[in-house]
């Protein structure tokens, strides 16, 4: 394996830097109390064409992999933007990756030029209130209209950026009973107000990047709007969920870094007993060990997104990856905060919001559960738990 | 120094594609009778479009503590240098002169040890063309002039139409340069620019004053002086980024400019450090708290300073 300096890794990382030093923590913190979609931020990146990085470049995208947004949505993470930016952005990145793979060029010719250029808003549906973590219970319905087309019925929840987005990759049955795998169609919809009833939910953090619930009643869905194979939908975003887990590593280890940052900082400045707080071993040794947890979890990060640019199986490493970041992420955050003392708790000093989205990582977009679930079966062969 | 830079100058006469550059008479009397920048009578290809140089140099990145090299008692520049944030507003206005005239390009000069093109790179990211970046050893030492002697040098090669810098560095900040530069080519030269259009032969120019702004006319070649902040900058686009990866640099040291080692570096340079020492702290104010008559104080001290 080749571990030598990238230039061009530098140079994007340095360019995303550079935007999003534009974009400071009180932004943030404002974005988030108020609930609203950081516009300016996601049109200062679409600008500069980290919005479509990862498109092929024949319909206008930077042509890049999974590496490079990985490597994009980390710096936006750990910028401070954390979950509330990164989340902006990383639904066209890797949300589109079925329709670049399984489309047909109708679907592509349409949505990925305009997905590229960032004016095109993407939603992902596929969590329903009684189809979670075991996906093969869905039960949105896509029935034939009889005239080819489509018409979908049901009820997803957590479906994030619903509000802003025109567009949805969803999963529907088409065929076969709840429990099955195969008969899950993919649709590429559109988010019609007139058939979908979209509302918010309350959560405890990322309220920039509203996660809602969107009733679909009767919304029509003509032919070509479906995403390769009737019944094959499950199987094609598993092309979207590995590279979805290895942005997601990419963030939280953002989120962890900037914790961190915050943490050192205010380590070698705040003295008390006459002595600065980060003389102390307890207060130094855990921020040590996050920065070591945070570097594994980036390298396994690397190493599952090498593997899926070029073309293996990486769902081994894409999931530890998200598994490891995930941890170094929430426990960065949370020793940021106890470094911090009561000010920690404090919205005015950030850490407060990095811990609340960095808890989200071992909740979705996979639960560390499933994770540990899938290695134990699939990589270490012990009997299936779910 | 005044020999160096009319030999200098007149060694590396290129044609100039204006006809309407100012003649060498009208400047100082000790640049009279010199020729101007060119002999030759000026190519006029292409009346449209615009060829605009930009100094841009590359320091130090600011956001690491600079440290002075105790032998030499100058900055330590081994590290990757980037492009100093004054010039981005050069390479901002260049870029939307260029797209204003609908035709043109914009070409790069720096002057950097090792032929560091880092800072170059991200430029060429925002949208130049090409550059020049001149490295040779015999510039270590290099004071103001000898730098303004470098870069009129690489500049006359291009023959462009406008030549930008900033009005001074972050690090150096001598704000001397780039009027050094239009005296060695003999063209004039217009500071503190806050906004430039070019009419015909000729560039209007607002020139930032403490009470508002001057509006001058001057003839082009010409070198402005471009004030930080005027204009915004434009981020690098990723599309930006790579492309820049393949644009032409030309690496040159002094010998292909045609210059002598004794006219630069240390050798050249008119100046000469003597000593560094820290600056000294600052002695702690004086708190007043306020019982009632803090605002008297205030006016007494203020009074005693003679600010009043
Ligand atoms: C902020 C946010 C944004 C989201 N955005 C989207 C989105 O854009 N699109 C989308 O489709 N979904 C989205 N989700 C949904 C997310 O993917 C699901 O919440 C996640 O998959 C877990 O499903 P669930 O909530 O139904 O949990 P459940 O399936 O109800 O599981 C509950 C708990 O039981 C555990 N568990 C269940 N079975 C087992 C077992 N056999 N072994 C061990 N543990 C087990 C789980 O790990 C979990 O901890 C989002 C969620 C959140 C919180
Ligand atoms: C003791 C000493 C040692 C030095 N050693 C070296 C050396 O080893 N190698 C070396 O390359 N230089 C060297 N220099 C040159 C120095 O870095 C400056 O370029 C020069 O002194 C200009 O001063 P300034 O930054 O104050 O320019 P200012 O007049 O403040 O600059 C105004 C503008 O002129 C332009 N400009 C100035 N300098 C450059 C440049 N170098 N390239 C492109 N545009 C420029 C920019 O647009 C700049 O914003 C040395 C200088 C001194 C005094």
């Amino acid at each position: 394996m080749d571990f030598s300096p990238n230039p061009d890794h530098e140079l994007i990382i340095e360019a995303v830097d550079a935007v999003c030093a534009q974009f400071d923590d009180p932004y943030w913190s404002a974005r988030d109390e108020n609930h609203e979609f950081p516009w300016e931020f996601y049109d200062a990146m679409a600008a500069g064409g980290w919005v479509g990085v990862a498109i092929p470049e024949q319909y206008g995208g930077g042509g890049q992999g999974i590496t490079e947004g990985a490597l994009v949505l980390n710096r936006v993470a750990a910028s401070g933007a954390a979950m509330n930016g990164s989340t902006a952005l990383h639904l066209t990145m890797f949300g589109l990756n079925p329709v670049v793979r399984f489309g047909n060029d109708r679907l592509k010719e349409t949505f990925l030029p305009r997905a590229a250029a960032g004016d095109l808003h993407v939603a992902f549906g596929v969590t329903e209130p009684d189809a979670g973590t075991d996906t093969s219970r869905i039960i949105t319905r896509a029935t034939e209209d009889g005239m080819g087309g489509w018409i979908i019925n049901g009820r997803k929840i957590w479906t994030s950026k619903a509000l802003e987005s025109e567009v949805c990759l969803l999963l529907a049955r088409t065929d076969g009973e709840p429990g099955e795998f195969n008969g899950l169609t993919l649709f590429l919809v559109d988010l019609d107000p007139e058939f979908c009833d979209i509302t918010a939910i309350p959560k405890v953090g990322r309220n920039a990047v509203a996660s809602c619930e969107v009733a679909y009643d009767d919304l029509p869905v003509e032919a070509w709007r479906m995403v390769g194979e009737r019944g094959r939908g499950f199987h094609h975003i598993l092309h979207g969920l590995n590279p979805e887990r290895i942005l997601l590593s990419g963030m939280a280890c953002g989120i962890g870094e900037v914790a961190l940052r915050r943490a050192t900082a205010y380590a070698n400045e705040r003295e008390v007993f006459g002595r600065l707080i980060g003389a102390n071993q307890a207060i130094s040794h855990p921020l040590a060990k996050a920065h070591m947890e945070l570097n594994a979890a980036k390298t396994m990060m690397m190493r599952a997104a090498w593997l899926y640019d070029n073309g293996h199986d990486c769902a081994e490493y894409a999931n530890t990856a998200k598994y490891l970041a995930a941890e170094a992420s929430f426990f960065a955050a949370d020793q940021a905060m106890q470094t911090h003392g009561g000010l920690g708790y404090a919205t005015e000093y950030h850490v407060e919001r990095y811990w609340r989205e960095a808890r989200l990582q071992r909740l979705a977009p996979v639960s560390q559960e499933m994770t540990l679930n899938f290695i134990a079966q699939k990589i270490m062969g012990m009997p299936r738990s779910y | 120094m005044t020999d160096e830079a009319t030999e200098l100058t007149m060694n590396k006469t290129r044609k100039v594609p204006d006809a309407t550059r100012r003649s060498s008479d009208s400047k100082s009397g000790r640049y009279l009778g010199r020729p101007a920048w060119g002999e030759t009578q000026p190519e006029v290809a292409d009346s449209s479009a615009m060829k605009v140089v930009v100094c841009v140099k590359q320091i130090p990145d600011p956001a690491d503590p600079g440290a002075l090299d105790p032998e030499t008692k100058t900055l330590k520049r081994d590290s990757k240098l980037i492009l100093d944030e004054s010039d981005s507003y050069g390479v901002e206005m260049a870029l939307q002169l260029v797209d204003a005239a609908g035709d043109g390009e914009v070409h790069l000069v720096s002057m950097a040890p090792n032929n560091e093109v880092s800072g170059l790179r991200t430029a060429l990211a925002m949208g130049a063309a090409s550059a020049t970046i001149v490295s040779d050893d015999a510039l270590q030492g290099s004071d103001a002039l000898g730098t303004a002697k470098v870069l009129a040098a690489a500049i006359a090669r291009q023959e462009p139409d406008l030549i930008l810098a900033a009005t001074e560095s972050s690090d150096g900040y001598t704000g001397t340069v780039p009027e050094m530069v239009a005296a060695l080519m003999d063209l004039p030269s217009v500071t503190f620019a806050k906004s430039i259009a070019i009419d015909g032969g000729a560039a209007k120019i607002q020139r930032q004053t403490e009470a508002g702004y001057d509006e001058v006319e001057c003839p082009l070649p010409a070198v402005v002086s471009v004030t930080a902040g005027v204009v915004e900058p434009r981020y690098p686009s990723f599309k930006g980024i790579m492309a820049a990866k393949s644009k032409p640099v030309d690496e040159l040291t002094i010998g292909d400019l045609g210059i002598d080692a004794d006219q630069v570096g240390w050798a050249g340079a008119g100046q000469e450090i003597v000593a560094i020492e820290d600056a000294p702290a600052r002695e702690a104010g004086e708190i007043i708290e306020d019982d009632g008559d803090a605002h008297e104080r205030i006016v007494a001290f203020l009074d005693e300073l003679k600010v009043l």
